[in-house]
């Protein structure tokens, strides 16, 4: 008996048995469908997350005053704990850092014209654009000698722009902050939104000189540090660096009367949260493949009595062992293939589906493919061999009255 | 010595379920020369399709021997009965196993399926020929599920001679038929004996054994009776003979 004839056997065998041979494939498809789609749903989710954190800009530091832990010296008129002293100090005197700058951060009504628009307004140093890694794609950012002069300038971010100048071109033009006139200088590529949802494009980005002369009330100079390292391997160096310099600078604090933060931290948290997101969606998958393979071999359990008489009949008539062995092995491989390949295209049409829905970049992985496939492969293959070798080596009689 | 087609010496089948031994088959000696006709007969139960059984190498003695063409099928490897069986040997059983779900000529088709090359023309061709023999070529096509008893039981009949073998196995092949179709039947199987084939069947009708040329009797799976039919009935002149009243019933 050649292969190719008992290859037509088994073909046939399975077109004869449609309902069968569907609910076979059924098993395979949702098993390997599902992991293909949660496992790429949660690697899209955790690429987003990535994203998301590396575009607050990596190996970056932020110092604060802790109000909490600060509230006698607070009390008693000094509010905040950091100095422009303390941002000089931190880039001059400690290894592996690479720009820090203040932030003051602020709100105050825009105008331009007839438009009003209520935004966030940051005082830093114009180092400050290279720790975000923030440039513009209008005009251009502004320069030192801003903040050493004081000037009534500003980069403004995509949605201000949106919102006060909506039909005109705001480079060159003046808005004023809460009535103070201020030249826009350019408008910052768009960040869209960060991790916790705020839109990182309603921004306002002043020198800090000219935020802290003319914004900013006199009791209420709250002073942030940003600082970025040289590399992220240092993170955790720089910060203890940090702590143990303020101190040195502010004589009679402690360490919990400073915020030492890093983007790191965030990421790692973030890249954690992901995983678990990750873990949880391949349990549901492997869930479904379990189920998919529990489909499988009832399906092959049940129709065992048809198929081991079936097995009686034909040896009866005169195939060998090999040949029907060989036909349910075919039989079982072919089903397994076909709903193996159907079940990626479907997995891979909803990962494509779920992307486009959601604006993810969503990445089908090989090993996901490879595992679901493999696992249901196997799972018809050895439920449709193992009852047909063993109807084969029986005794032949037995196998035909077989009940 | 030459013509002796198969020997059995004390061939017993003892079934073992548990503490309960049924001895289905007590010792049986015979001897069949090619171009028998045997009527096998005998009360339900007495032993006759496991000897039937044993005959067409589907199952095995638990002791004695089986002679087939001068070779013990207590040795044949499993290769060698699958050829045996695909090959030499047309069996009908008495309850028909015809696939489900296959057409009767697929079904008749199926030992061809497992001999050496046989174009799929000249498959279909014999398949459809065997089909003719039992005259039932109209239901070609059909399920055995579409199938009458009688209908099941040629299709049977006609996978067991699509083979052209040389000895023919038939247990109860006219056990779901009306007298005429019974006697279509055993004209089949006298044309084919008068090929040359030897033809062993199993019939609880007395009639029908008439036409064959050997008598053989069981009773508690003993042999109890073996002889010759000196007269045998012609079933083509019998049914020349017989009325057409039961065909006009039909239509
Ligand atoms: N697989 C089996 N397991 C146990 N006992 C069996 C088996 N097959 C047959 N027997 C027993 O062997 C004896 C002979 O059975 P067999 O089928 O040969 O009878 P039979 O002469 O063909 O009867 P019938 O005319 O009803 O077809 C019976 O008592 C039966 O119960
Ligand atoms: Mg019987």
């Amino acid at each position: 008996m050649s292969i190719l004839g008992i290859v037509r056997i088994a073909m046939k065998s399975l077109l004869r048995n449609k309902t069968r041979t569907f609910l076979t494939m059924l098993g395979i498809i949702i098993g390997v469908a599902a992991v293909i789609t949660m496992l790429a749903i949660g690697q899209g989710a955790k690429q987003i997350v990535e994203d998301q954190v590396n575009s607050m800009g990596t190996n970056v530091v932020m110092v604060s005053s802790n109000f909490s832990r600060s509230n006698v010296r607070q009390a008693a008129g000094e509010g905040n704990l950091l100095t422009i002293g303390d941002v000089n100090a931190i880039k001059n005197e400690l290894d592996g850092v690479l720009y820090a700058s203040p932030v003051y951060n602020s709100w105050g009504q825009l105008k331009f014209e007839g438009n009003n628009w209520r935004g966030s307004i940051m005082g830093v140093d114009s180092d400050y654009f290279f720790i975000r890694e923030m440039d513009v794609s209008q005009g251009e950012l502004f320069y030192s000698s801003d903040v050493e002069n004081a000037t009534k300038v500003c980069v403004i971010g995509k949605t201000v722009a949106d919102n006060l100048f909506p039909d005109t071109n705001p480079i060159g033009k003046i808005m004023r902050i809460r009535n103070i006139p201020f030249t826009i200088r350019g408008v910052l590529v768009p960040k869209g939104q960060n991790v916790m949802g705020r839109d990182q494009d309603d921004i306002v980005v002043a020198p800090y000189t000219t935020v802290y002369q003319r914004l900013l009330g006199r009791h209420w100079r709250m002073m942030s540090i940003i600082v970025s390292a040289q590399s992220r391997d240092y993170i955790h160096i720089l910060q203890q660096d940090i702590l143990n310099l303020l101190q040195n600078r502010h004589p009679g604090t402690t360490a919990e009367e400073f915020i030492v933060n890093s983007q790191t931290e965030l990421a790692e948290t973030a890249s954690r949260v992901s995983d678990t997101m990750t873990i949880l969606l391949a349990s549901i998958a492997g869930i479904s493949l379990l189920v998919g393979g529990i489909g499988i071999m009832n399906i092959m359990l049940v129709s065992v009595t048809e198929r081991v008489k079936e097995i009686g009949i034909r040896r009866a008539v005169g195939a060998g062992k090999r040949d029907v062995l060989l036909q349910f092995i075919i039989e079982a491989v072919a089903i397994s293939l076909i709903g193996g390949l159907i079940g990626i295209a479907l997995g891979v049409g909803a990962a494509r589906l779920v992307g486009n829905a959601m604006n993810w970049s969503i990445a089908v992985t090989l090993w996901s493919v490879l595992l679901s496939v493999g696992f249901s492969m196997a799972i018809g293959i050895f439920f449709g061999w193992y009852p047909a070798r063993k109807a084969a080596n029986q005794n032949l009689i037995d196998a035909l009255r077989y009940e | 010595m030459n013509d002796i087609l198969l020997t059995t010496k004390s061939l017993s089948k003892v079934y073992e379920m548990g503490d309960i031994r049924v001895h289905a088959l007590r010792h049986i000696d015979l001897e069949v020369i090619k171009g028998d006709f045997i009527a096998i007969m005998g009360a339900s139960g007495s032993g006759k399709t496991t000897f039937m059984n044993l005959l067409g190498c589907l199952d095995k003695a638990s002791s004695g021997e089986y002679i087939l063409d001068g070779i013990s099928v207590h040795d044949m490897d499993d290769e060698k009965l699958t050829q045996i069986r695909n090959q030499k040997i047309g069996y009908v059983f008495q309850s028909f196993y015809l696939l489900p779900r296959t057409t009767a000529i697929e079904n008749v088709e199926l030992p061809l399926l497992y001999c050496k090359k046989c174009s799929l023309h000249e498959r279909h061709q014999r398949a459809m020929d065997a089909l003719k023999t039992v005259g039932i070529e109209d239901r070609a096509k059909h399920f055995p599920n579409q199938l009458s008893g009688g209908q099941q039981q040629r299709v049977a009949i006609a996978r067991a001679i699509v083979n052209n073998p040389s000895f023919i196995l038939a247990d109860e092949p006219t056990g779901n038929l009306d007298t005429r179709t019974s006697i279509e039947v055993m004209a089949v199987l006298q044309e084919l004996h008068a090929q040359g084939k030897t033809v062993i069947m199993v019939t609880h009708e007395p009639d029908i054994a008439q036409y064959a040329h050997r008598h053989i009797t069981f009773r508690d799976g003993k042999l109890i009776r073996d002889k010759e039919n000196s007269s045998p009935k012609d079933a083509k002149t019998d049914l020349a003979n017989l009325p057409k009243i039961s065909e006009e019933e039909d239509e």
